[in-house]
């Protein structure tokens, strides 16, 4: 089903499991990620969607509970490996949450301190504007980068943790339900920046919008209770999907 | 009363149809027999026993404030802060009393700031939990509920005895630490628990390590928290006396400590040995004292406060 762009994929999960105590909350899971793609991930609550999307970058390893079972391949490499560092490979997948959550300094230090503790040795004025131009946020705050990033609006500080990301240079870009905190307004400026970004990023995002989903997306993975059920390209999957299940979720008849 | 659906109909009720003017409340569902009477009456109970249970504690506060007071205000006065103790009450100063107490709290918070805070940071932030860490947890909380006596026995063994350093400043304020250490790694660990988790999770998805993490966002964000279980627990500690006793700190100084090895009094110390004379002039510079010490942990408080309220304001 698939081009050749997936020949080399990105990100690559090879009979993946992935556990919560006992539980099976992803199950053998195989799906590639190809380069400067946007991928959206949907499904009904608790599918497992986001559990994937946080152990691409290793996110889990702070739930103690969590296990894991096959290999998650991020430029052919395993990064659950041992000898990978994973501060390291975390500056080249960033991630984006669904709270907004800045930092509690200056939008300026918001955007310069990850640069920072990885050893950044380029200019930081220039990577603080190009960042917040990236995400279409620096003309609206470019006279007060030295305001706290919690006094923005919701929709700003999303953008400002979106800037963040970009600030580290990565090469993937997950997204964990970015929107479902924001306004219409926030979440269509949201979008647009997607378009934007995925010239120079690959982007994962898990969305609970299938209207958001089929808007940003190029690819689409539907999930439903542990199972990826179908995987494919985003107008595809939303106009002939080759299961009943995703057909059923699309036009809502569930979830 | 309609039986079917409980509302009050007019014919039923001969107010309404004389055109009262307080026409009797609409009870749609018989179900909810709001007894609006009793539960306003159980309200008033509770709000009058909570009154009077801040009252009365605000009373005997206000007592022992007064009583203290009336005894010990002619015997302030500078001289009080410039004499060392005498045999004579109208010489007798706090001095030594002072001046040992600011020793022992300066040590003290060293100590106990640089142990406590850090302990709290690596069972709260870095460890993982354990076998081990579930036993220093729980030996911790047990250490917060041993008396301040048996510290001072601890503090001689250890500090005085083994460790040799005498019935110096250094020894107390180690002591002191030990006592108030437990009590500041909980305080530090609330605080630290306080912080929300999505601030970890987005310093450690751009690649920070656990340290760098704590160091930059976490522990800034506690520090109000930390600051103010910290200062509380020094007061504590400033005004104990039984371990100090304990140790061998001397009751009649008349001299100021110069380095950690010396000998001192505190100001509770000074306080018990006045308040042991049979004489009543030494009962009143007791009191004043009691102003003394209570004005510094005053202070101690509203710098609790003051921190607590200013950090984090800046960007």
């Amino acid at each position: 089903m698939m081009t050749q762009k997936f020949t080399s994929p990105i990100l690559e999960a090879r009979n993946l499991n992935l556990y919560y105590g006992q539980k099976k909350v992803v199950k053998n899971l195989n799906m590639k990620i190809a380069k400067k793609t946007v991928t959206a991930m949907i499904g009904p609550s608790g599918c497992g969607k986001s559990t994937i999307l946080r152990s691409f970058n290793r996110m889990n390893d702070f739930i103690d509970s969590f296990s894991h079972e096959g290999e998650i391949l991020f430029e052919g490499s395993d990064i659950y490996h041992s000898k990978i560092d994973v501060t390291e490979f975390r500056r080249r997948i960033g991630m984006v949450f669904q709270k907004p959550n800045p930092f509690s300094s200056s939008i300026a230090k918001n955007i310069t301190w990850g640069p920072k503790i990885n050893g950044y040795k380029g200019d930081f004025n220039e990577l603080i504007e190009t960042s917040l131009r990236k995400a279409s946020l620096w003309d609206e705050v470019k006279d007060k980068l030295n305001d706290s990033g919690l006094a923005l609006s919701g929709g700003q500080q999303q953008r400002l943790c979106i800037a963040r990301a970009v600030a580290m240079d990565p090469e993937v870009i997950l997204m964990d339900e970015p929107c479902s905190a924001l306004d219409p307004a926030s979440t269509l400026a949201i979008e647009d920046l997607i378009h934007d970004l995925k010239e120079h990023y690959t982007i994962v995002i898990v969305t609970h919008n299938m209207q958001q989903a089929a808007r940003v997306s190029e690819y689409t993975a539907f999930m439903y209770n542990g199972d990826l059920v179908e995987f494919g390209p985003t107008t595809k999957l939303f106009s002939t999907p080759d299961e009943k299940l995703t057909r059923d979720y699309i036009v809502g008849r569930f979830g | 009363m309609n039986p079917i659906d409980g509302t009050l109909d007019s014919q039923s009720n001969p107010a309404a149809v004389a055109g009262n003017t307080q026409p009797e409340p609409v009870i749609r569902n018989p179900l909810f027999q709001n007894p609006i009477a009793r539960r306003v009456l159980k309200e008033r109970i509770f709000y009058g026993a909570i009154l009077a249970a801040t009252v009365l504690a605000l009373g005997f506060l206000f007592y022992l404030l007064f009583s203290i007071g009336s005894q010990g205000w002619e015997h302030l006065s500078w001289d009080f802060f410039t004499n060392f103790p005498s045999r004579f009450p109208r010489k007798a100063g706090f001095k030594s009393a002072i001046y040992g107490t600011a020793w022992l709290g300066g040590l003290t918070l060293f100590f106990s700031v640089s142990l406590g805070v850090g302990a709290a940071l690596y069972l709260q932030e870095l460890s993982n939990r354990n076998r081990f860490t579930n036993w220093i947890e729980i030996s911790i909380a047990t250490l917060a509920g041993v008396p301040s006596i048996i510290y001072g026995m601890l503090g001689l063994g250890i500090f005085v005895r083994f460790m040799g350093l005498g019935r110096s400043v250094l020894a107390g304020a180690l002591t002191l630490s030990l006592l108030i250490i437990p009590v500041i790694i909980i305080a530090s660990r609330e605080a630290l628990k306080s912080v929300p988790d999505n601030m970890r999770m987005a310093a450690f998805a751009l690649g920070a390590t656990k340290w760098q993490t704590v160091r930059d966002h976490v522990l800034p964000a506690a520090v109000p928290g930390i600051a103010t279980g910290v200062i509380l627990a020094m007061a504590r500690a400033m005004g104990e006396a039984a371990p100090l006793i304990l140790l061998g700190a001397l009751t009649y100084v008349a001299f100021v400590p110069e380095s950690p090895m010396d000998s001192f009094t505190a100001m509770p110390i000074q306080i018990f040995n006045w308040t042991s004379r049979p004489q009543e002039a030494f009962h009143n510079l007791a009191s004043t004292g009691i102003i003394v010490l209570l004005g510094f942990l005053m202070i101690c408080n509203s710098l609790a406060i003051v921190i607590r309220m200013r950090w984090g304001r800046k960007p």
